[in-house]
């Protein structure tokens, strides 16, 4: 690992604490969640308020599904070189009652996995630029046999 | 409903990767249409066009464009987009046009070139745009339709040799269709060959892009009946809903799905509530149904359909498909022109193809590819952006 600074790579999506938590937003009215934090105007149909807080969003939830990406995807992804195969997740939080993507740290793969499964939030490494580390949301399995490798 | 609308002229132009311009195929498809019909161009007097969009230009694919191409005489024109249902939604303003008795007959059209290489996001550092997002968090198409395969496979028991299972399903009848672009009886051995891509789903699990164009003519009743074709297909239900909030399935290219937090909201499935305003309106159910053309965007996305449409009780589908009950000569034959692992997903021709098949079916006309007594039709598909469609043809 290098030692360059660790920066979100989407600014103001989560926090960078040791706990870190995805940064949405909530209606003042119905109480609907949105992630990305959303404003302007609340989608729930039958509310019109434009008044939103941030919220803080669960950290653990359920694994609702997962997979790979077996191939590199194109560009805004930045690859390593050689490209490695990497897992991710579908996670629902129940409070929150919505869920949300992510990748799985490294080093879990799909048969490490189960729908249902607990599963928490940690930060780890997207891609390197020229001044920084960017480091994205991912999701661990919460499970103790399960270990991964180099969250944040 | 003031009038019935029939469908009497159904054409396509094969699918396949050959790069022509796109108006070629739409050319070739209505003109096939119009020869089934035993009418003139001269007769239409409304052309509805599917249309896509590609690079931000939303005209690429007109109904302008066809009534240029096949020579301007007047008609009104309209052009819808809706994604994968751009066919479907172009159908129902031809329908509606002719239920409001301000047109006879009418042309639906649709037809694409596919291009090149992936479709990917512009660059530069855009979070507002959700595609972005996902492509730059490693999230690609495939991804979603694995989540959902893989999701059935935990719930339900699905395995790979079902997913597989749907695939030489389809290429075995797909090989009898001249319109297909694949044409081989792919195995399950050829599956399991080919490369992983986003697990469980192989590079055969899941749909390539193709060229190709598809055309209809409807018409009022009254119109067919003096033309002898009284009996012809008659087009019993259009759904073209939106989600209904909380849609509770992630959804390309969202990151994150609704919040059904709120007090008397509900989590909800788009997919599943696309037929049943089609079966409300037809006045049918599920039991009704004797084919059904799904969107088969991947192996394990059929088997997800055929529930959605409520053939077969939640979790069941693999099982009816292990019996044969959804191959050709079964219970309920699905996707019985190959579907998308046959043809490729030419966007903006894909729902109008649905219904072509449907059209030759209803008619008996369908050689060694034919679902004995076939009466009743229903397709469903579904795209971006809360897209989707669900169609009824009734004979």
């Amino acid at each position: 690992m290098s030692n360059k600074p660790l920066a979100p790579a989407i600014e103001g999506w989560f926090t960078m604490d040791e706990q870190p938590q995805l940064i949405g937003s909530q209606c003042c009215h119905c109480e609907t969640y949105f992630f990305p934090a959303q404003n302007r105007y609340c989608r729930n149909p039958d509310c019109d308020s434009t008044e939103f807080r941030e919220a803080l969003l669960s950290r653990t939830g359920r694994l609702w599904s997962y997979t790979n990406a077996c191939y590199k995807p194109p560009a805004p992804f930045v690859a390593a070189e050689p490209f490695v195969p990497y897992t991710i997740a579908a996670v629902e939080l129940e409070h929150e009652q919505m869920t949300i993507l992510g990748q799985v740290i490294t080093g879990v793969d799909v048969s490490d996995l189960k729908v249902g499964m607990d599963m928490e939030l940690v930060l780890e490494t997207l891609h390197e630029t020229e001044e920084d580390i960017k480091v994205t949301w991912k999701w661990r399995p919460m499970a103790a046999a399960i270990t991964g490798g180099n969250a944040q | 409903m003031s009038r019935e609308v029939v469908i009497i002229g159904a054409g396509m132009h094969p699918w396949g990767k050959w790069g022509h311009n796109f108006v070629e195929y739409g050319v070739a498809a209505a003109r096939e249409a119009l020869a089934d019909a035993g009418i003139s161009w001269r007769e239409v007097s409304f052309v509805s066009g599917g249309a896509t969009v590609r690079c931000g230009y939303p005209g690429y694919v007109a109904g302008a464009t066809f009534a240029q191409a096949l020579g301007w005489q007047g008609t009104e024109v309209n052009t819808s987009y809706a994604a994968c249902a751009s066919g479907s939604q172009a159908l129902a303003a031809a329908r509606n046009k002719i239920m409001a008795g301000d047109c006879e007959v009418a042309l639906v059209v649709g037809a694409d070139t596919t291009p090149k290489g992936f479709l990917a996001p512009a660059g530069g550092y855009r979070p507002e745009d959700p595609d972005w997002v996902r492509f730059y968090l490693g999230i690609t198409n495939p991804t979603y339709f694995a989540l959902y395969a893989r999701r059935r496979m935990d719930l339900y028991g699905d395995t790979l040799d079902d997913f597989a299972a749907v695939k030489v399903k389809n290429s075995l009848v797909g090989s009898k269709n001249p319109r297909a672009r694949y044409r081989k009886c792919f195995t399950a051995e050829d599956v399991a060959a080919s490369a992983m891509v986003a697990d469980p789903l192989r590079l055969m699990d899941i749909c390539a892009t193709s060229d190709g164009g598809a055309a209809l003519i409807v018409c009022s009743l009254d119109y067919a009946r003096r033309i002898g074709k009284g009996d012809a297909p008659r087009i019993a239900a259009i759904s073209t809903v939106t989600p209904s909030f909380a849609s509770a399935v992630v959804e390309m290219p969202d990151i994150a799905t609704d919040s059904a937090a709120a007090a008397g909201i509900e989590a909800q499935s788009f997919r599943a509530s696309l037929p049943v305003k089609a079966y409300e309106e037809a006045g049918i159910g599920p039991e009704d149904v004797d084919l059904a053309e799904v969107y088969d965007l991947s192996t394990a996305l059929e088997l997800d359909w055929i529930e959605d449409l409520q053939l077969t009780p939640r979790g069941e589908a693999a099982q009816w498909l292990r019996r044969g009950d959804t191959a050709l000569g079964g219970r309920i034959p699905v996707n019985v022109s190959g579907g998308l692992a046959c043809f490729g997903e030419a966007v903006p021709a894909q729902a109008l193809a649905q219904v072509c098949e449907l059209t030759w079916q209803l008619r008996g006309q369908s050689g060694d590819r034919q679902v004995e007594g076939a009466r009743v039709g229903i397709t469903a598909n579904q795209g971006l952006f809360g897209h989707g469609s669900s169609v009824i043809i009734k004979r």
